[in-house]
């Protein structure tokens, strides 16, 4: 009797009658009480749009705020249940800006009712759901012609309409799609089949819902994948891996390796609270135990022996921007998948995809719901499936290091196998043999502030004095940076973020060869000068804020840029129409207002003194 | 092909989000209503974290006025399952003489639930805390994530929630910020009922139709749990009724249903057939329709 549980997603806008459609299947398989369609009576009366009769789309339209805008603004979860199947439908609202909320639904549906008002027939907006269900690997769609009684349930209309979709279904990679008539106002072939249209012999939408396949009987044939979530050791005498098996069965006894260490064991013991289990399957949360004591942790992925998951840590990758803040590459951000939080930067922007024609744009960067294939590079190697193939091993966030929010959502295609191939040569003249050479531990300091702060001059002065004192230094600083290596940058934000990028890297690796390197760049973002701390071991970044106030920096304008930028002649510029972001701990903050270049070029050597030891 | 049950699939679910938790909060705590769903949350933590116990406390938010039944199953569990027990009321409260009765529902609730939450989540420096909550309950909490984020001042911004995806969660946080986890989110009144059922998951009797002492008040049935802090109006005469609650609060805040279902399969057959939601018994919640949400921005669970 218990099929189990369908999750879906609803797909169209507000004038397709969707929350109407959600309201008709709460309604009339009895999850409504009257006390709630008292309520509903209540505010139809007050916000209705169906006059006397009442309005069911206002079931499904959950905030104040959106009732008092006639909008809907977010994924909303139903739930109803049939003596057949129990559902979870995920309400999603449809224009182009919710992109981001249909992706979120879309990502844990086993099934996706598109709905199309049948007076206006297959529109862009039903491609661009039909593309974004597929994008998502949704594998089961009804197309939902919704609203048969306002074109007389015409019987060639509805054939048209399915026949203008099917053509852009295979198109989209769709494979299982049902077609339904219906009115969702009316009740015609919701539940029970319509009398008005004899000529359609297929299920009601209720029927083909409580009879489509779920996902979990495609996912357990599926390799097995359990990313371990927690280790769980109550004493000295248990150590259990809990997690959710995404895909694939496991017995006791079975040969598995854990990833990305690559060490093999047998499956001991499948533990529950009643009682171990011989087998358990996709979708089972359970705590394993190994014959073997091996190194595993939460984030790693148990596979079998002979059907491993690959493991990268470069990838070609769709990503689906959720932010108002856009997406920079190179700009450092965090990445989830599994069990599995590591630093990730994209390295290249392929193309950008227009989410109604599905044509490909060029971009440098990507703005709130548009998606795009890129190529990323991990701080780590994970364990990965591609999208198509596993959900829950291809698919990850990403996670703004500083706000914390999610930011975007990524499909995995692919690993590049630069990595690979590039493998780190051990070296035995290392960092510290070139510093002590030269007698100096090798450091980054990075001189960061507003334009006319006066950190070239503070610089400047600082490599005067170390070289006296018989250091070996270099300078960065934008005139022998723009001029050359970043030549090909302008002064968006997008192109800031990777002249820094450069920099660090350049920095880093001028630390390397053991030398003492100043930078001197304006480098506004908090993200970006935290990534270049990164780069560098722990006490060897050495940030330094050339703090000026606003006016003050104004008023000396050595190069007549604030002059200009007031003019409107200099877009982009720090200060006027570019944030800074000052610092927040940073090693040591120079008050420009009361010290001269000398005096505070003299404090940062002050502070060297630890490097400029002989080691 | 093993195939999961509905049930299955939603305790694998609510297991998966409990251990997320675990794995990367600092501080977390379960919210321990007494009720029901609490009683399904907890079951699920126990076998989350098997052999282990949960790792975490359960905080029980006392106002004082909980049925007289409830203390006494609240204080067993806790010692049964070996799990700490933390009761906090807000002492202010107390001290103000704050009840349900002279400053009714709403402000009863603001200063002894929405206050005292505020004021424990605060003073242990919990960061995560479970609630029972689940979606299908009311309209507001539809829309609402199953990690939550509350700020410092512990507001709900329904505009700002995070998306989740897959089995994915991102449960970073800002210092100050903290996270309410609603593990049941998914679940159904009926699962709730359908699932302590097939797990045998003991409920405190208020739950079973029984005789009790009742007054019929505005159509309402209240059980005089405590005949001496019951103001009764004239005319108001206690009778036994037979009687059952699908929901259970504050006992002068809490209808009983008229019933004569004293075993769970009988409760789960009134269920499919009920003509009245659950919440239909909680006064709190008739104020106005947009009542919860706004309870919700101030911080109540």
């Amino acid at each position: 009797m218990d099929s189990g549980l369908l999750r879906f997603i609803t797909c169209g806008s507000v004038d397709d009658g969707k929350s109407t459609l959600i309201g008709r299947l709460l309604y009339e398989s009895k999850r409504l009480f009257d006390d709630q369609i008292a309520a509903v009576a209540a505010d139809s009366r007050r916000w209705g749009t169906q006059g006397e009769e009442l309005d069911l789309a206002l079931l499904v339209d959950g905030l104040a705020a959106e009732r008092e805008q006639g909008i809907t603004i977010d994924v909303a979860y139903r739930y109803f249940a049939t003596e057949q199947r129990s559902f979870i439908v995920a309400d999603t609202p449809g224009h182009e800006q919710y992109t981001r909320n249909m992706v979120t639904g879309a990502s844990t549906a086993d099934a996706a009712v598109l709905l199309v008002d049948a007076r206006h027939g297959v529109m862009t907006q039903t491609r661009r759901h039909a593309w974004l269900v597929a994008l998502l690997g949704v594998r089961h769609v009804v197309l939902a012609v919704n609203k048969m009684d306002a074109v007389g349930y015409d019987r060639a209309r509805f054939e048209q309409i399915v026949a203008d979709f099917a053509a852009f279904a295979a198109q989209a990679g769709l494979t299982d799609v049902a077609a339904i008539p219906l009115s969702a106002l009316k009740g015609d072939n919701v539940i029970t089949p319509s009398a008005e249209m004899a000529w359609y012999h297929g299920p009601t939408l209720l029927v083909w819902l409580e009879t489509v396949p779920v996902d979990e009987a495609h996912l357990s044939h599926a390799p097995l994948r359990f990313p371990v979530q927690w280790v769980n050791r109550p004493g000295p005498d248990f150590r259990g891996f809990a997690g959710t098996l995404v895909s694939g069965t496991l017995h006791a006894g079975e040969q598995i390796r854990v990833l990305p260490s690559g060490r093999t064991s047998r499956v001991a013991r499948l533990v529950t609270h009643d009682g171990d289990l011989a087998q358990a399957v996709a979708g089972q949360a359970v705590t394993l135990t190994l014959e073997d004591e091996i190194d595993i942790s939460r984030g790693d992925l148990i596979c079998p022996a002979e059907r491993p998951a690959a493991c990268a840590d470069q990838f070609e990758v769709t990503l689906i921007w959720m932010a108002e803040q856009p997406l920079l590459p190179g700009r450092p951000y965090l990445l989830k998948i599994g069990g599995v939080t590591t630093g990730v930067s994209v390295t290249g922007i392929k193309h950008q995809i227009d989410v109604n024609t599905q044509a490909r744009v060029a971009c440098r960067e990507l703005a709130l719901n548009a998606i795009a294939v890129c190529t990323i590079a991990l701080d780590r190697e994970v364990a990965f499936d591609p999208y198509a193939e596993n959900r829950d091993t291809g698919g990850f966030i990403l996670i703004d290091r500083i706000s914390h929010h999610t930011v975007g959502a990524g499909l995995i295609h692919f690993a590049l196998r630069r990595a690979h191939n590039i493998h780190r040569q051990h070296l035995d003249v290392d960092k510290a043999a070139r510093g002590a050479l030269k007698g100096q531990r090798p450091c980054v300091l990075w001189f960061t502030g507003l334009s006319g702060a006066g950190k070239s001059t503070i610089a400047n002065a600082v490599e005067q004095q170390l070289h006296a004192l018989g250091h070996h230094t270099y300078l960065l600083d934008g005139d022998n940076v723009r001029h050359g290596l970043n030549r090909d940058l302008g002064f968006t934000e997008a192109d800031r973020v990777e002249n820094i990028r450069r920099v660090a890297e350049v920095a880093a690796l001028m630390a390397d060869a053991g030398l003492i390197v100043l930078t001197a760049f304006i480098s506004p973002f908090r993200a970006e000068r935290d990534m270049a701390r990164r780069l560098l071991p722990e006490g060897d970044f050495i940030e330094i804020f050339v703090d000026a106030p606003l006016a003050t920096a104004e008023a000396r304008d050595p190069k007549g840029l604030y002059a200009k930028a007031r003019r409107g002649e200099l877009q982009h510029f720090t200060g006027i129409d570019s944030p800074y972001e000052p610092p927040l701990d940073p090693e040591l903050r120079l008050d420009t207002t009361a010290l001269s270049p000398d005096e505070a070029a003299s404090q940062v050597v002050e502070h060297l003194r630890p490097h400029l030891g002989t080691c | 092909m093993t195939r999961l049950t509905h049930l299955q699939r939603l305790e694998a679910e609510s297991i998966h989000i409990m251990r997320e938790v675990a794995a990367e909060a600092d501080r977390p705590v379960m919210l321990y209503s007494i009720g029901k769903d609490s009683a399904v949350m907890l079951h699920l933590a126990v076998k989350a974290f098997y052999p282990a116990r949960p790792p975490f406390p359960l905080l029980h938010i006392d106002t004082g006025w909980k049925f007289r039944e409830m203390y006494r199953f609240r204080d067993a569990t806790a010692q049964q399952l070996g799990m700490d027990l933390i009761v906090h009321t807000n002492q202010e409260g107390v001290e103000q003489g704050i009840n349900p009765f002279t400053h009714g529902s709403a402000i009863h609730t603001d200063v002894m639930k929405t206050q005292a939450l505020k004021q424990a989540l605060d003073r242990y420096r919990f960061d995560v805390a479970f609630g029972g909550a689940r979606r299908d309950e009311e309209k507001s909490r539809a829309k609402e994530r199953i990690f939550s984020f509350r700020t410092a001042q512990h507001r709900w911004d329904p505009k700002n929630q995070r998306p989740e995806l897959w089995r994915l969660f991102n449960t970073r946080k800002q210092p100050g910020e903290s996270i309410r986890v609603f593990p049941l989110s998914n679940w159904t009144e009926l699962d709730i009922w359908q699932y302590i059922a097939q797990e045998a998951i003991p409920i405190v009797p208020l739950y079973y139709a029984d005789e009790r002492p009742v007054v019929e008040r505005d159509g309402q049935l209240i059980m005089v749990d405590d005949p001496e802090r019951m103001p009764f109006a004239p005319g108001e005469q206690t009778q036994l009724r037979r009687v059952r609650f699908r929901t259970l609060g504050c006992w002068p805040l809490t209808a009983a249903v008229e019933s004569s279902a004293e075993t769970l399969e009988a409760i789960i057959d009134e269920m499919r057939v009920s003509r009245t939601s659950e919440r239909q018994g909680r006064l709190i919640d008739h104020d106005s329709a947009a009542s919860m949400e706004k309870k919700k921005q101030e911080g109540y669970f």
